[in-house]
């Protein structure tokens, strides 16, 4: 398989900072798959994220070592604006991800597309279509600045999904949103991926990535401390030194079975809880 | 000691969104409540009418004996107190702990009572470690703490947090679970808008639910979470626990990891 991110001993330190804030970041991910960055708060996913899409350090300076490649060329190699349409980037923040120059919510999803020059005809159908996706057609006339936290949200989502890049980085998306809502966007990042995208998503909601994702990313004050399939991962006993969140359903599995009660796996989706205890089986994770 | 009574209040913005509808509820002094529900039902809408950022087009919001419609936003604001959901709105310092010490100062108190309150609100929100650091240098998690920080430390007797679980780690949430227990105790009444069911479940009796406008229901956490009807319209889903007890067929009511766990522990020890 032909690796699509590809970051050979990575460390970053801002310009203003002491400490590097990554510290010598290997990994390799695949053309199509769905990778999650979990990690407390601070650990580095965003900074992370920026040097993926090149921004560390072209915009935020600071020194960094070692390889980004992209698709199979080092990011220095890139043009900035032919880095900008291979990889989308989501903003953390949605209230800081709008134009400022468009003033209804339709003409915000299309200003990138304008901006690439694609004819005025295709640029309506791909809006439409992606503003249908998001569950954002009601919104279509209205002012970006004037909309509810996670109806921005959606919109930050949409204006990048409408771009169509080959590589989608999404800073934790669905923060604002409720949780139907939620779910209804890890529907749309599979939808992404069965398209053949590479996704990389910062998210806290373990029980979603559980589900969705493929492999994970593990940050811990800088450095990349766990990786692989996402169910080898929480299997792991070293996942519970770094204190995050597990799924729900693994942290009830693995009270019970402090409690003296056996597992036969390690449930990590709520269906797979009855399963796990009925079966009498070995201690997986002492 | 302030109460709060929203009375039949609407709401709409000037583009002529209508946001809000026929709002009644009364918050009690010292008491804490969390809102939930649907994106765009007006959580944001209501709580700006609540610290008078916003007058209601209709109805009346009363602070203590307050109608807001008579007093300024700054007055207003001396009583109840607002925490952003976007924290990058209310940032404009340069350290954390200008920030923080900006309300306190602005209200005019005293010098010893500036410190005192700067130096709490900072520690009970776990920022001590970043007082010099620049919030904008800061991740989006730490810099909502800056935020709540700095409205707590105006030591209102309202505080309404917008959104503060969004995006915390586990880590993040327990101060903010142990950050509400010490406003309680201090008979402040919080005013928590969240999307986070498992938050609400471990913190909060009282939830107002809102959909479409309005308010759906006024209740505790049993009621809201095991109504199909409320969780449907205001597009919410029970916590992670309760669809767990419901496929290993325990009978409704299980909203808690420890109650799960026992009724589990209970059955195998039949
Ligand atoms: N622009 C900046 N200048 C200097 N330091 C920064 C800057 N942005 C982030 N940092 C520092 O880098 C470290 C990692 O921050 P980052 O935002 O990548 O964390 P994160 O894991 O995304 O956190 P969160 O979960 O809150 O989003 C933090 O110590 C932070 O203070
Ligand atoms: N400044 C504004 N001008 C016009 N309409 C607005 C403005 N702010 C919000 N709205 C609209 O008012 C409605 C209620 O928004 P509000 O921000 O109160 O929702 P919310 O319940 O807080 O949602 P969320 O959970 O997404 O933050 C939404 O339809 C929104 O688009
Ligand atoms: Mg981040
Ligand atoms: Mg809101």
């Amino acid at each position: 398989m032909t690796a699509m991110i590809d970051l050979k001993n990575v460390s970053y330190r801002y310009p203003v900072s002491d400490d590097s804030v990554l510290k010598n970041i290997s990994f390799s991910i695949e053309k199509g798959k769905f990778t999650a960055i979990i990690g407390n708060n601070g650990s580095g996913k965003t900074t992370l994220c920026n040097t993926i899409r090149g921004f560390v350090p072209h915009f935020y300076k600071g020194d960094l070592d070692g390889e980004v490649i992209i698709d199979n060329t080092k990011i220095t190699d890139y043009q900035l604006g032919q880095l900008g349409e291979k990889v989308g980037y989501v903003f953390q923040n949605p209230f800081i991800q709008v134009s400022g120059v468009k003033d209804n919510v339709f003409e915000e999803v299309a200003y990138g597309l304008e901006n690439l020059g694609v004819p005025v005809e295709e640029i309506k159908v791909r809006v439409e279509e992606v503003l249908k996706l998001v569950k954002i057609e009601y919104l279509r006339d209205k002012n970006p600045f004037e909309l509810s936290g996670g109806q921005r949200q959606r919109v930050a989502l949409a204006s990048i999904i409408v771009m169509d890049p080959e590589i989608l980085v999404i800073d934790e998306p669905t923060s604002q949103l409720d949780p139907i809502g939620t779910q209804q966007i890890f529907e749309i990042i599979r939808l992404m991926k069965e398209r053949g995208k590479t996704i990389v998503l910062v998210e806290h909601k373990m029980d979603l990535i559980a589900e969705y994702a493929d492999d994970l990313l593990v940050m811990h004050k800088g450095e990349l401390v766990m990786q692989g399939p996402v169910r080898d991962v929480l299997a792991d006993p070293a996942f519970e030194k770094y204190q995050i969140q597990y799924p729900h359903v693994t942290e009830i599995a693995l009270q019970l079975q402090k409690s003296g009660i056996p597992l036969s796996f390690l449930p990590i989706r709520d269906e797979e809880l009855a399963e796990a205890l009925n079966r009498t089986g070995v201690a997986v994770h002492d | 000691m302030t109460e709060l009574h929203l009375t039949n209040v609407s709401f709409s913005y000037p583009d002529g969104t209508k946001a809000l509808e026929n709002l009644t509820l009364s918050v009690a002094s010292g008491e804490r409540v969390a809102i939930v529900g649907q994106n765009g039902a007006g959580k944001t809408t209501a709580v700006k009418l609540m610290n008078g950022l916003l007058k209601p087009t209709e109805g009346t919001v009363l602070v203590g004996d307050w109608d807001t419609k008579n007093h300024t936003t700054a007055q207003v604001s001396r009583k109840v107190g607002y925490v952003f959901q976007n924290p990058d709105d209310q940032i404009f310092h340069n350290d954390v702990e200008s920030e923080v010490r900006f309300g306190p100062k602005n209200m005019g108190f005293e010098p010893e009572r500036v410190d005192a309150l700067t130096t709490w609100a900072m520690k009970l929100c776990g920022i001590s470690e970043f007082a010099e650091e620049n919030p904008y240098n800061l991740p989006y998690s730490v810099r909502k703490f800056v935020t709540i920080a700095s409205v707590l430390a105006m030591d209102s007797d309202i505080i309404i947090l917008d959104e503060p679980t969004a995006g915390q780690d586990k880590i993040g949430l327990q101060v903010l679970g142990n950050l509400l227990r010490v406003l309680e105790e201090k008979q402040k009444s919080v005013i928590t808008i969240t999307h986070d069911m498992e938050f609400v479940t471990d913190y909060f009796t009282r939830i107002i639910v809102m959909a479409n406008r309005q308010l759906v229901a006024d209740d505790n956490a049993q009621k809201v979470f095991y109504n199909t009807e409320v969780l449907e319209r205001s597009m919410l889903k029970p916590p992670a626990v309760a669809q767990m007890a419901k496929l290993l067929d325990f009978s409704p009511g299980i909203l808690s990891k420890q109650q799960l766990i026992k009724a589990i522990l209970a059955q195998r020890s039949l």
